[in-house]
């Protein structure tokens, strides 16, 4: 194993762990807004791929330019999730984690049953697009290009969800009801419409990871279910509700996930991050950047 | 004196008993085997999700990684019978032994997190499990371990004739599990899984020892867990990874339980007799024409009764059992 192998690997690794980040800010987002965990989230990215896909076959629409498409069609099914189904799970009087975990879960079967039967369980893929199978040299690094443009995306859409949260008037009304969902109601706020409007953001930045994992990864119905995992470790690494800690959590997975393929079988790639995940909640239990 | 607890509890034993009677008596009148098979599997799935709401519902620790310790029971019976000849009972009883040490071993650590970061911790481990067997060569691999057929017979547990056996097994083994669940819900286990689950601190500075009743609960349902691995491989004489330790058994086992009514005495059977004959039926009627059907009827029966009856089906037998009452 030479130097070179083990920068170029923990290179891809960033990007990737960059990526992870994105697809998993939603899930942190909408937990610290209203402490639940979307158990669908998996779902939400694979129909969130199948869209770009097949927005590709009838339109010959290239991912790049679907993804802001993609990205609105996944706020509107998110908010929708919300008011159809998650409203009524937190209002649960009796065993209120369990019917938040299972309702979510739920819906996750269901996506994925449709998914098979309108879409078939096969296996799809973009055959051509502008950046799909292309990789670019950075002193002597080859790195993919689809890889690089999501963790710009990445990056940028990080950046405008800080500027979001922090100056705008609904990112401020967003950390008034996570802060206190009883007390917004007395100035005015209308605690659903900001849970909507949350499950629509994080339901959209999940649409635009969609929109990019569709240019080198493989479209079948359970496609969320592996990535799911590795959003909830990652969202749990650095600490439920933490939009910062996400954007962290990706990245240390993603080289974490790099590394261990370096040291171990592909097959086993994933053992890696969960140990690491593990590690850390040993260590500090509500992960790097939660609250204590 | 006999207060209305106890009154309550002699009535669930009961009518345990009678259902006992009548699901022993089933295959008198089914003969179909295709019928059986689904009978059989009711059972199974019955007396996992009692073992699995033992931990989950009374102790109020979700736990989605019990694949784990059904794989265990399913790959030490397996591995014991054909790599070293030892008799599947021996096996069976080592393995709901093992899982027990691996559950109490990982609760050690595992019961310090709460909510989300438990949930997610018990996934993971599992799926760390069922990578590495997937990779343990010896063991079969992703492949996985035949049974080989050595005759029928009680000795070795294996039936190639019928299913009548199997049957009677998992009936006993869906009985042992509720009574275990009734025994230890009147014990002073039973009350202080339900302090832990209230709320923990409470229940701390009350007395009861949390990180203990914790464990308890979960070497309990562990092992419980793990003689139904061990029957499940007998009875398909076939063990890999993903059928034994996959994450959708972990779902199976908690799903019954959720429908029927999560910490309670009924919810798993209720739930089990409703939810596998719907899916073993959809899936064979529905599911051969258009895949996803069974998963589509499945998934939204769950979003429906989470949402509509987050205490479990069994709510509905004992609100009409008090207007009765009254």
């Amino acid at each position: 194993m030479t130097a070179e192998t083990i920068i170029q690997s923990l290179a891809s690794g960033l990007l990737m762990g960059l990526l992870y980040g994105l697809i998993a800010v939603g899930l942190a987002l909408i937990f610290g807004l209203m402490d639940v965990v979307n158990f669908a989230h998996g779902e939400f990215l694979m129909i969130a791929m199948y869209a770009t896909f097949f927005l590709f076959v009838f339109f010959a629409l290239d991912p790049l330019l679907s993804a802001p498409f993609v990205a609105a069609a996944l706020f509107v099914f998110g908010a929708v999730a919300y008011l159809l189904i998650v409203r009524f799970a937190v209002r649960a009087k009796a065993n209120a984690g369990m019917v938040q975990i299972f309702s979510t879960f739920g819906l996750a079967i269901v996506m994925r049953g449709l998914a098979q039967f309108f879409f078939t369980p096969d296996y799809r893929s973009i055959p051509q697009s502008w950046l799909g199978g292309k990789t670019i040299s950075i002193a002597g690094i080859f790195l993919p290009v689809p890889q690089l443009a999501g963790a710009l995306v990445s990056i940028a859409a990080f950046a405008a969800l800080y500027f979001f949260i922090n100056r705008t008037d609904f990112g401020r009304a967003l950390e008034a009801t996570r802060e206190d969902a009883g007390a917004v109601a007395l100035v005015g706020i209308d605690k659903n419409r900001v849970f909507a409007l949350g499950w629509g953001l994080g339901a959209a930045l999940v649409g635009l990871s969609g929109a990019i994992m569709a240019i080198f990864f493989y479209i079948y119905p359970d496609v969320g279910a592996s990535f799911a995992l590795i959003a909830y470790v990652t969202v749990a690494l650095g600490g439920f509700g933490s939009v910062f800690g996400a954007f962290t959590g990706g990245i240390i997975v993603g080289l974490v996930e790099a590394t261990t393929a370096l040291i171990m079988p592909p097959s086993l790639k994933s053992v890696g991050i969960y140990a690491v995940y593990l590690l850390v909640v040993f260590v500090r239990p509500r992960g790097l950047f939660g609250s204590m | 004196m006999d207060t209305e607890f106890a009154q309550r509890r002699r009535r669930d034993l009961m009518i345990a008993a009678a259902f006992a009677v009548i699901a022993a008596l089933l295959p008198l009148f089914v003969k179909d085997v295709y019928v059986q098979n689904i009978m059989v599997l009711t059972l199974m799935y019955a007396a996992l999700s009692q073992s699995w709401n033992i931990l989950s519902g009374y102790c109020g620790q979700i736990s989605l990684g019990h694949a784990l310790y059904f794989g265990v029971g399913a790959y030490t019976t397996t591995i014991l019978f054909t790599k070293f000849g030892v008799l599947p009972w021996f096996g069976m009883v080592g393995g709901g032994m093992i899982s027990a040490l691996i559950a109490m071993a990982l609760g050690y650590p595992c019961f310090r997190l709460r909510g989300h970061y438990f949930v997610i911790a018990t996934i993971v481990i599992a799926e760390i499990a069922l990578l590495l067997v997937q990779n343990w060569d010896w063991a079969g691999a992703a492949l996985g371990i035949e049974i080989p057929v050595r005759g029928d017979s009680w000795l070795k547990f294996q039936f190639t004739r019928s299913k009548l056996p199997y049957f009677y097994f998992a009936l006993a083994l869906a009985g042992i599990a509720w009574l275990v669940t009734w025994w230890l819900e009147d014990s002073k286990w039973g009350f202080w899984w339900r302090a832990v689950k209230d709320n923990p601190d409470a229940a701390e500075s009350l007395g009861v020892v949390v990180f203990n009743s914790k464990m308890g609960a979960a070497a309990v349902s562990a092992f419980l867990t793990a003689v139904g691995g061990s029957f499940f491989a007998q009875y398909v004489a076939y063990v890999d990874p993903e059928s034994v330790m996959g994450f959708h058994l972990s779902l199976l086992m908690a799903l019954p339980a959720v429908l029927g009514g999560i910490g309670t005495l009924w919810g798993p059977v209720l739930g089990a007799v409703i939810l596998i004959p719907l899916t073993e039926l959809t899936r064979s009627f529905i599911g051969g024409s258009g895949r996803g059907v069974d998963l589509i009827v499945y998934g939204t029966l769950i979003v429906l009764i989470s949402l509509a009856r987050p205490e479990g089906l069994v709510g509905l037998f004992s609100r009409r059992r008090k207007e009765a009452a009254q």
